[in-house]
C-alpha cells in the first residue's frame, strides 16, 4: 500500500484487518514487525521552509537528504544531527523524515541541543482506526492541549502513522573544531567529558572510543568564538593530557560505522555517565564506543548476549538495535499499562507495527 | 465562563471525606476551614474565584499516594496546585474538589555536576533551584518571570518557558524524569538521570498535561554550566514592521541571541512612567542579549549592531557594564507591573509565526479602537510568542466581559495566522473554550484518549483544558 494523500491513507486503514507494516525509507528495520508493507514514500515534499522563523514543514515520506540540502541553501540544519542507520543495520534505500520523528532519532548533538522529540513541533497522523489527528503546529512555542508531538516521536509507528511534521531548525555554524584527548581509560574518560560539559564553552558533541583510547570534544560557532573556546578548553582539561587539533568525524560516531559490518548484536544503552564505564565493564561487549559524554553506549555483543540482567542496579535502559530479541526495555507493571492503554485507544485494532513494542 | 455543577453527593459527605484525610496526614495539612479554604479559591487569574471543599498540604509522595486513593475511592476531585500563579485558571478549585498542594514539598533530593541534573521534590520554587546549584557555576534554564514564586510543579504542569528560551527551550526540554501519582494512588518513576529512553514518552506528554494526568511530586531537572557572561542592546525602531525585520534578519544571520524581547508603545509610555529605566519614546523597542566570554559577547553585538543599523534605528543602546544591563532589562522586567498601574489587564500569550508580526500589531491596535480598550504589546519576539495585556477595569460593569472578548478575537487571529493560543501559559480554564478554533473534534479527542488511560474517571483537574460540552460525557460517565 502506498497512499498518495492522507485521506486516502484514513481510507486504506479504515479498511484493512490485517496488521500493517509501516516503512519509510526502510533503513532502520529496529524490532520485528510483520503484516503488509505500508509505504509512505508517495507522503513526499517540503510543504513550507520559513528561514527567518526557523521552520520546516515536511510530509512524512520526504528523504532527509532533501531536507538537508533545502535547509543548506538557507544555511540552516536539523540541529540534532539525525544518525543514519544504513551502515550499521546494512540496508540501503533513503532515510526519510517520518522514520527519523517515529523512531526518535538524534545524534551527538544531542547532548547539547536536545533530541529530535525537542525540535519537532507539530505532527499529522492517521491513528489505527483511520482518525486524521493532528498536534502542535509550526510555532516555537505552543502549550495549546497535551502535547501529543512528543508522544508521538519514538512510538514506532504504533500509535499512528505520521503523514506531516513540522521542526524548529537552526542556523549552521562558521566553523568547527574537534579537540582529541589520547590515552585515557574509560574512567577517566568520561571524567574530562563530564569536566566538558560542565565548563561553559559549548562543546557540542563528546564521544570516547575505547578501541583507540580517543576522546573528541567539538566546539562550534563563529570562528574567534570558536578559537577562544578551544583555547579555554584546552586549559580546562590540560589535567587530562595534552588536546589535540584532529580532523573528527561526527558522522562516524553519528553513524556507529566502527560496528557496520561486524557480526554480533548492537545495543544502544542510556545511561547516567558516571555509571557508564562500570556498566560497559560488565556487559560482555566485544567493542564499546561512547557518545553523549557517557550518556550513550554503543554496544556491539556477541550474539544472545544478555546485556539488560547486567544491568540490574544500574538507571538506565537497553535498546536492541541490531539482533533478535526483545527490542526494548521492558517497563515495570504501572508504565507498560499505561502504554498498553494507550496504544489500545490510538490503535484498537492492534494493526500498526504490531509487537515492536510490546 | 462556566464551571461544572459540584458534586452535590460530594459536598454533602465533606465531614466523612476530611475525617478520612486526617487518618492519613498530619492535622495542620487538612484545611476544611470554610475561612482557610479561601487563601485557596484562586490562582493568577483573580477574576475567577471558588473556594475548594477543602485543602490538603501532604510532605512526601506517600501522603499524596494516601490522599488520591482516598479520593479515588471516594469519588472525589482533586485540583493539584503548586505556588497558584497560573494565569490561565489552571490552579482554580471546583466547590466539590480537595485541593492538593505540593508546596511543603521544596526539598532538594539530590545534585550531582558530573552527570549535570538535580532532583527536588516539585513544590520547590523555580529561581530556588538555580539557587541551590549556582554556587557550583550551574543553573536551570527555564526562567518564567513569575520565578520567585512559581514551582517546578506548576512549571512541569504548564510546561512553562521563559525569557531566554529561544536558547535553551522550554520545560519539556529541561526535564529528565518525574515521580508521579495516579489518581488511583499509584506511584510511577518515568525517565530519570539518563536521556531518551526506549518506550513511549510519557514525560513528554506529562509535561503539559496541567495537572489532569497525575501529581508530579518529584523531579529530575537537567542543570547547565552558566555562561561566562551575558549583555543586552536596546534598539528602538519608528515601526513595528521594522523591527519585526530586524527580528527576522538577526535569526537569518546565524546569531542566536539567548532573549529578543519587543515592547510596543503604549507598553513603553507605561513603563517609562513606572521605571524611569530611560527608554525612547517609540513604536516599537526590541532588547536583544547574547551570551559568552566578553570577546564572543562583542563580537555577537557588532553583529547585530551592524544589522539593526541597516533598518535606521531611533535608538541603539550597548550595554558596556552590568549596571546598564540593569538598566535596558529594568523596563521589560516591570512592563506588567506597569500596565498594572494603569488598570486591571488581562496577559494573553497566543504565538504567531515570526513573519506574521507586524500584520497581527497591526490588527491588535485596530481592535483596540473597535473595542475601545487599550492594549499594550510586550513579549518574546524571537519565537513569536506574544504577551497583549488588555487594560480594563474590573470594578465597570461589564469591562471584564467586553476585555474577555477582545481576548478571544486576539488569540483567535493568532491561530488563524498560523500560530496557537497558548505559547507558555497554558489552556486552564482561561482558553478552554477556544480549543475548537484550533482542534477539531478529532484533535481533541485523541488528547481526550490520554487522559482517560491516566485518570479513568476524569477525577484530576478534569474541568480545565477541554470545552466542558467536549468532556461532559467522560465527567458525568
Ligand atoms: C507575574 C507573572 C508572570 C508570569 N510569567 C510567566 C512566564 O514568563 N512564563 C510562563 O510560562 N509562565 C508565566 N507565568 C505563569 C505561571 O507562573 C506559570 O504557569 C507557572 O508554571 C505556574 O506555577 P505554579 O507553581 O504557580 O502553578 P499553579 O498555579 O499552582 O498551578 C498551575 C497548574 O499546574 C497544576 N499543578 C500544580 N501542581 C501540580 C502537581 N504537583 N502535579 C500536577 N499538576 C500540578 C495545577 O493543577 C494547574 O493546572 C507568570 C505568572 C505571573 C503571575
Amino acid at each position: 500500500m502506498t497512499p498518495t494523500s492522507e485521506l486516502e491513507l484514513s481510507d486504506m486503514i479504515k479498511a484493512v484487518n490485517g496488521p500493517l507494516r509501516i516503512v519509510g525509507g526502510g533503513t532502520r528495520p529496529i524490532g520485528h514487525v510483520m503484516g503488509e508493507v505500508l509505504s509512505t514514500a508517495a507522503l513526499s515534499g517540503i510543504t513550507l521552509h520559513e528561514p527567518g522563523a526557523l521552520t520546516l514543514v515536511a510530509r512524512a515520506g520526504t528523504p532527509v537528504v532533501d531536507i538537508e540540502a533545502t535547509l543548506a541553501t538557507q544555511n540552516q540544519r536539523l540541529a540534532f544531527e539525525p544518525m543514519d542507520h544504513r551502515a550499521l543495520m546494512g540496508t540501503s534505500g533513503q532515510p526519510t523524515i517520518g522514520g527519523v520523528v517515529a523512531a526518535n532519532i538524534s545524534g551527538p548533538r544531542r547532548i547539547s541541543v536536545g533530541a529530535c522529540r525537542d525540535f519537532l513541533l507539530g505532527v499529522r497522523f492517521v491513528d489505527g482506526a483511520g482518525n486524521i489527528v493532528k498536534n502542535g503546529g509550526r510555532v516555537m512555542k505552543n502549550v495549546t492541549g497535551y502535547d501529543l508531538v512528543k508522544l508521538m516521536a519514538g512510538a514506532y509507528g504504533t500509535l499512528g502513522v505520521l503523514t506531516e511534521v513540522s521542526f524548529k531548525v537552526l542556523p549552521a555554524v562558521e566553523a568547527e573544531t574537534t579537540l582529541t584527548l589520547s590515552g585515557l581509560d574509560d574512567t577517566t574518560a568520561i571524567q574530562a567529558m563530564s569536566a566538558g560539559l560542565g565548563s561553559p564553552f559549548e562543546v557540542t558533541g563528546v564521544a570516547h572510543d575505547p578501541a583507540q583510547s580517543l576522546t573528541h570534544f567539538r566546539l562550534e560557532g563563529f570562528a574567534a568564538s570558536v578559537a577562544y573556546r578551544a583555547d579555554a578548553l584546552s586549559k580546562l582539561l590540560a589535567p587530562f593530557g595534552i588536546m589535540q587539533d584532529t580532523a573528527g568525524d561526527w558522522s562516524a560516531i553519528r553513524d556507529v560505522t566502527a560496528f557496520a559490518g561486524k557480526t554480533g548484536d548492537v545495543w544502544r544503552i542510556s545511561v547516567k555517565p558516571s555509571e557508564a564505564a562500570a556498566l560497559a565493564a560488565k556487559i560482555g561487549a566485544d567493542a564499546v564506543q561512547y557518545d553523549w559524554g557517557g550518556g550513550l553506549i554503543w554496544a556491539l555483543c556477541p550474539v544472545g548476549t544478555d546485556v539488560r540482567t547486567a544491568m540490574i542496579g544500574t538507571a538506565g535502559h537497553a535498546t536492541l538495535i541490531r539482533g533478535t530479541g526483545q527490542t526494548f526495555h521492558p517497563e515495570p507493571a504501572p508504565l507498560a499499562d499505561i502504554s498498553t492503554g494507550l496504544r489500545a485507544r490510538f490503535d484498537p485494532r492492534g494493526i500498526l507495527n504490531t509487537g515492536i513494542m510490546g | 465562563m462556566q464551571m461544572p455543577i459540584p458534586d452535590a453527593s460530594v459536598i454533602e459527605h465533606k465531614d466523612q471525606i476530611v475525617a478520612r484525610l486526617l487518618a492519613v496526614l498530619p492535622r495542620d495539612a487538612v484545611i476544611a476551614d470554610v475561612v482557610e479554604t479561601r487563601a485557596y479559591e484562586c490562582d493568577g487569574l483573580t477574576a475567577y474565584r471558588c473556594p475548594p471543599m477543602c485543602a490538603v498540604l501532604p510532605s512526601n509522595t506517600d501522603e499524596v499516594a494516601s490522599v488520591l486513593k482516598i479520593c479515588h475511592e471516594l469519588g472525589v476531585p482533586v485540583v493539584p496546585r503548586g505556588s497558584g500563579t497560573s494565569l490561565a485558571g489552571g490552579a482554580l478549585p471546583t466547590a466539590d474538589c480537595v485541593i492538593l498542594g505540593v508546596a511543603k514539598m521544596n526539598g532538594v533530593i539530590e545534585t550531582n555536576y558530573d552527570d549535570r541534573y538535580i532532583r527536588v521534590q516539585t513544590g520547590r520554587t523555580n529561581l530556588s533551584v538555580t539557587g541551590a546549584v549556582e554556587a557550583n557555576g550551574f543553573f536551570y534554564a527555564p526562567d518564567p518571570s513569575s520565578q520567585l514564586a512559581c514551582a517546578i510543579a506548576g512549571n512541569i504542569a504548564m510546561n512553562s518557558g521563559g525569557a531566554h528560551c529561544l536558547k535553551y527551550g522550554v520545560t519539556t526540554n529541561n526535564l529528565l524524569g518525574v515521580t508521579m501519582v495516579m489518581m488511583d494512588g499509584t506511584v510511577v518513576d518515568i525517565g530519570g538521570a539518563y536521556m531518551d529512553a526506549g518506550g513511549l514518552d510519557l514525560l513528554g506528554v506529562i509535561c503539559g498535561s496541567e495537572g489532569q494526568l497525575g501529581v508530579v511530586t518529584e523531579a529530575t531537572l537537567r542543570i547547565l554550566p552558566k555562561p561566562e557572561g551575558a549583555r543586552p542592546v536596546l534598539i528602538g525602531y519608528d515601526s513595528s514592521e521594522v523591527a519585526g525585520q530586524v527580528v527576522t534578519d538577526i535569526i537569518k544571520a546565524g546569531v542566536l541571541p539567548v532573549a529578543i524581547e519587543f515592547m510596543d508603545r503604549p507598553c513603553i509610555e507605561a513603563t517609562e512612567n513606572f521605571a524611569h529605566a530611560g527608554y525612547p519614546m517609540c513604536e516599537a523597542l526590541l532588547i536583544v542579549e547574547v551570551e559568552g566570554s566578553d570577546a564572543e559577547i562583542d563580537a555577537q553585538l557588532a553583529l547585530i549592531m551592524k544589522i539593526a543599523a541597516k533598518h535606521n534605528p531611533v535608538e541603539l543602546r550597548e550595554a558596556k557594564d552590568a549596571d546598564e544591563a540593569g538598566r535596558i532589562w529594568l523596563g521589560r522586567k516591570s512592563a506588567f507591573g506597569a500596565m498594572g498601574q494603569i488598570n486591571d489587564y488581562m496577559c494573553l500569550d497566543g504565538t504567531i509565526p515570526v513573519s506574521e508580526l507586524p500584520y497581527v500589531l497591526r490588527r491588535i491596535s485596530e481592535m483596540s479602537k473597535e473595542f475601545g480598550l487599550d492594549v499594550g504589546n510586550v513579549f518574546h519576539a524571537g519565537d513569536g510568542n506574544m504577551h497583549p495585556l488588555i487594560l480594563f477595569d474590573a470594578n465597570k460593569e461589564g469591562d471584564l466581559e467586553l476585555c474577555e472578548e477582545f481576548g478571544a478575537e486576539i488569540l483567535k487571529l493568532c491561530v488563524e495566522v498560523g500560530g496557537c493560543l497558548t505559547g507558555e501559559h497554558g489552556v486552564g480554564i482561561e482558553k478552554r473554550d477556544l480549543m475548537h478554533v484550533q482542534f477539531s473534534a478529532t484533535d481533541l479527542e485523541a488528547q481526550m484518549a490520554v487522559k482517560d488511560v491516566f485518570d479513568p474517571k476524569w477525577l484530576l483537574n478534569a474541568a480545565k483544558v477541554f470545552p466542558l460540552d467536549a468532556s461532559e460525557p467522560r465527567r458525568v460517565a
